[in-house]
């Protein structure tokens, strides 16, 4: 999840205001707008959307260092974090000649036009098998995000842009990923039968989990302690 | 009638058996404990081992006073009928094995009186045991493992469950729990003081009782549909853990737990009335029986 | 003196067992009242219909006037028991026990008292003491306590001198004497012993089967003069009839098949004329030497009862 999160987080700064008829080039400035943000700690509510489990809404701490350093923390209480159980980093996602990218023409993100690029790795042995990104031109932001793995199977980032927008970052961030099905062992628990089972059509729900975070605040690089990452 | 009550529990309070329920409660709290505090982990690890790998939380945080208390009371109020028994089944068949019955209705108090006294000494007896449940798996719980929200592991029909109560949300739960389990196993006691009116020394009721529980608790779990229809909404071991109940909170349509509620009032109720029901049922026999009962002893 | 307690008709069947058959007596106050009979003639199953502990079949109880059966506690409340062994709470004190038990029994409950009951039977210096480590005769006499200390009317006391030593037997007897003579209380003594019963009883009755046998003043009772005849004839209904009719003195009863009367020998020949006028065939006449050796006749055979040492 933390490197999920980082993709989702890190993604967006490397764009700068330029539209790039280059898809290669949008990339390569990407990874040179990345360094404008180093470091940022942000406040945000992640609300967690997976049949089995029922939580609350989390309030969390988002911690950001470059290159790729990242940590999602609860402020209070237990929280279910997925992880974004996905091998890649930032270095190989904007590193050129570890991937083959791939114009894929044009695309509606939530009603916003938005141009699709197709990340191949160059690595046949990587986790990631590709992923696409939906960026829209106007702002050179990333709508969309897909990831589809070999062993953890596929995710997808949806970004909205608020007022940090012009860093790059997102207001609120929904993730999708693919759930096992949770089961408990057998016999550890001796449950009251209320005579209620689940609705047939809650169990035929897919197996997709989301979890949606909603920014407040951003501190954009004023330093955060590596101790937060341990 | 008080002052019945009085002697009733002044007789109770110095028997010796009076106190192995007490010492078996605080001995299984604290292995369960110890064994957390050492290894809880593993446990966690266990019960997430299917999610382990989509999410991630902090296990030493999710082990806290609250989820120990749960953990224990799943365990332990299976058990505790036994020690109910141990001390109501020994009420009446108690005083015949001893000879006092005899001396004991010889005395101007009706039986119905006697009855009834010694059946409040039984309940006023098995809130004690709760009572002391709650400070050895709550409070001392609490203290050794603090406080943090409760993870709550569930099988619902075929299907298994995660849900999270937020810390300022649990104690009521609790309380309400411990209620329930009051009652639940008030039934316990007034079935075996209705075996002990029919025996004349204390082990037959309490092993009667125990055996009842297990055959009952037997049936009710037993998955076939004529059973399960017809059979298991009577048997009131199918509501001995109803007080997980008031753990089972309810959601809204995002899945997100609603605060201060319960997701299914109206079964916690129904399962009150049924046992609510048993222990009248159970007591009027009693006193039916006692009544006519010739003292031989 | 008037009558403490009145039996009438009493009935108990345990299955196809009469336990007890059709008693009735009538104890007056101050009476010292002795319930003999062999082991199983009824005597316990009387005393715990007497104290509520068994319910009879039929038949009336009444005490102090009450009707048991309607006015149970107000009965118990002037009545104290010692039923069989004095079984205490073992794992209890003395004092716990007595102030227990008096209690119970609607006392007001006083340090003063309850060591003031325990002096009177000689456990005051084992108040503390748990019940378990007491003997036979000390529970004994923490039975009596307990059931003298709510101040009774009438006191039961069934087999009170059962597995008690010589000198323990010795101090039960005063003891019985004390409360009938000095404290004017109405006391009912149950005992397989015929001596015993004689040593301590004013009046007594003898039941056999659940029968009462004979009831009556124990000196008359135990006069050498004094001789049970059994009567056997070809109409024993109407005999007894007859005989109730014109010898109401000799106290005629169906016992089984004969008819027992208390009546001098000397009587013999004028129950004999009598009976052969009316048409009733004699079968046989077996005049007894006493109601004691009546009474040892009935339960030679299983040796229950020894003879009383005069």
């Amino acid at each position: 999840m933390k490197k999920i999160i980082g993709i989702i987080l890190c993604l967006p700064v490397v764009w700068n205001a330029y539209a790039q008829q280059e898809i290669s080039s949008l990339v390569k400035k990407a990874k040179l707008k990345m360094e404008s943000v180093n470091d940022y700690e942000a406040d945000g509510r992640m609300r967690t959307n997976v049949a089995f489990l029922k939580v609350p809404v989390a309030n969390v701490k988002v911690y950001f260092k470059k290159p790729n350093k990242i940590k999602v923390k609860s402020e209070k209480g237990i929280s279910f974090i997925p992880k974004g159980a996905v091998s890649i980093n930032m270095g190989s996602v904007l590193t050129d000649d570890q991937f083959t990218i791939i114009d894929a023409g044009n695309d509606i993100v939530n009603g916003i036009k938005v141009r699709v690029a197709k990340l191949l790795p160059v690595d046949d042995n990587s986790d990631v098998v590709l992923s696409t990104l939906y960026i829209e031109e106007a702002t050179n932001l990333i709508r969309r995000a897909k990831t589809t793995t070999r062993e953890n199977g596929s995710f997808e980032l949806e970004m909205t842009y608020g007022k940090f927008g012009g860093f790059g970052l997102p207001d609120k961030i929904i993730f999708s990923f693919n759930t096992k099905d949770y089961k408990l062992p057998k016999g550890v628990t001796f449950d009251f039968d209320d005579g209620k089972s689940i609705p047939p059509a809650e169990k035929n729900k897919s197996r997709k989990g989301r979890a949606e975070i909603v920014f407040r605040n951003y501190i954009i690089n004023k330093g955060v302690n590596e101790a937060v990452f341990k | 009638m008080w002052s019945l009550l009085q002697i009733e529990l002044y007789k109770i309070s110095k028997r010796p058996r009076t106190f192995i329920a007490f010492i078996a409660i605080a001995a299984i709290v604290f292995i369960f404990q110890f064994a957390f505090k050492a290894d809880g982990e593993s446990y966690m690890n266990l019960m997430l081992q299917s999610v382990n790998d989509t999410f991630e939380i902090d296990k030493s945080k999710a082990i806290n006073g609250y989820f120990m208390c749960y953990i224990i009371l799943n365990t332990l109020l299976i058990q505790v009928p036994i020690l109910v028994a141990l001390v109501a089944g020994d009420a009446i068949s108690g005083e015949a094995n001893m000879g006092t019955l005899r001396l004991l209705l010889t005395k101007p108090v009706s039986r119905t009186q006697i009855i009834l006294v010694k059946f409040l000494a039984s309940f006023i007896y098995t809130v004690t045991l709760l009572i002391w449940m709650a400070i050895t798996a709550l409070f001392i719980s609490l203290f050794i493992f603090g406080a943090d929200d409760m993870i709550i592991f569930r099988v619902k029909g075929d299907e298994s469950q995660i849900l999270q109560i937020t810390q300022d949300d649990i104690m009521w739960r609790y309380l309400a729990a411990f209620c329930y389990a009051a009652i639940a196993l008030t039934v316990i006691a007034a079935l075996a003081m209705l075996l002990s009116v029919y025996a004349e020394n204390s082990i037959g009721p309490i092993i009667a009782t125990v055996s009842i529980v297990i055959v009952c608790t037997v049936i009710s779990n037993i998955s076939v549909p004529i059973i399960d229809k017809n059979v298991k909404p009577w048997l009131f071991t199918s509501y001995l853990v109803g007080w997980k109940g008031f753990f089972y909170i309810a959601t809204n349509q995002d899945g997100e737990p609603i605060k201060g509620s319960i997701e299914n009032w109206g079964a916690i109720r129904n399962s009150l009335y049924i046992l609510l029901a048993h222990i009248f049922i159970l007591l009027g026999i009693t006193i039916a029986v006692f009544k006519r009962k010739d003292i031989l002893t | 003196m008037g009558v403490m307690l009145e039996v009438q008709n009493l009935n108990k069947k345990f299955g196809d067992i009469k336990a007890v058959d059709d008693l009735s007596f009538t104890v007056n106050e101050g009476d010292v009242y002795g319930f003999l009979g062999q082991n199983g003639a009824g005597k316990s199953t009387t005393i715990r219909m007497l104290l509520t502990l068994i319910r009879p079949d039929s038949g009336t109880i009444k005490v102090f006037g009450k009707n048991l059966s309607e006015q149970r506690n107000e009965v118990l409340r002037q009545t104290g028991a010692v039923v069989e062994r004095p079984d205490l709470y073992k794992y209890l004190s003395a004092y716990d026990n007595l102030s227990i038990f008096a209690k119970m029994s609607g006392v007001k409950v006083t340090r003063k008292l309850i060591m003031d009951q325990l002096d009177m039977v000689g456990l005051a210096d084992r108040s503390t003491s748990k019940a378990k480590t007491f003997s036979q005769g000390m529970k004994q006499r923490l039975g009596i306590a307990v059931a003298l200390v709510h101040n009774p009317r009438l006191i039961i006391l069934d087999e009170p001198t059962n597995g008690l030593d010589p000198q323990g037997i010795a101090d039960m007897r005063s003891l019985i004497g004390n409360l009938s003579n000095e404290m004017g209380k109405t006391v009912i003594v149950s005992s397989h012993l015929l001596n015993e019963i004689e040593q301590v009883a004013s009046r007594m009755i003898i039941i056999n089967k659940g029968r009462k046998i004979a009831e009556g003043v124990v000196a008359e009772m135990l006069d050498p003069a004094h001789t049970i005849v059994q009567l056997g004839t070809t109409d024993n209904v109407k005999a007894l009839s007859l005989l109730l009719d014109k010898f109401p003195d000799f106290h005629a009863s169906l016992v089984e098949d004969t008819i027992m009367l208390e009546m001098s020998k000397s009587d013999i020949p004028k129950l004999i004329s009598t009976l052969s006028l009316t048409g009733v065939e004699i079968l046989s006449v077996q005049p007894r030497h006493s109601l004691e050796n009546y009474f040892l006749s009935l339960t030679n055979a299983e040796n229950h009862v020894e003879p009383a040492a005069n």
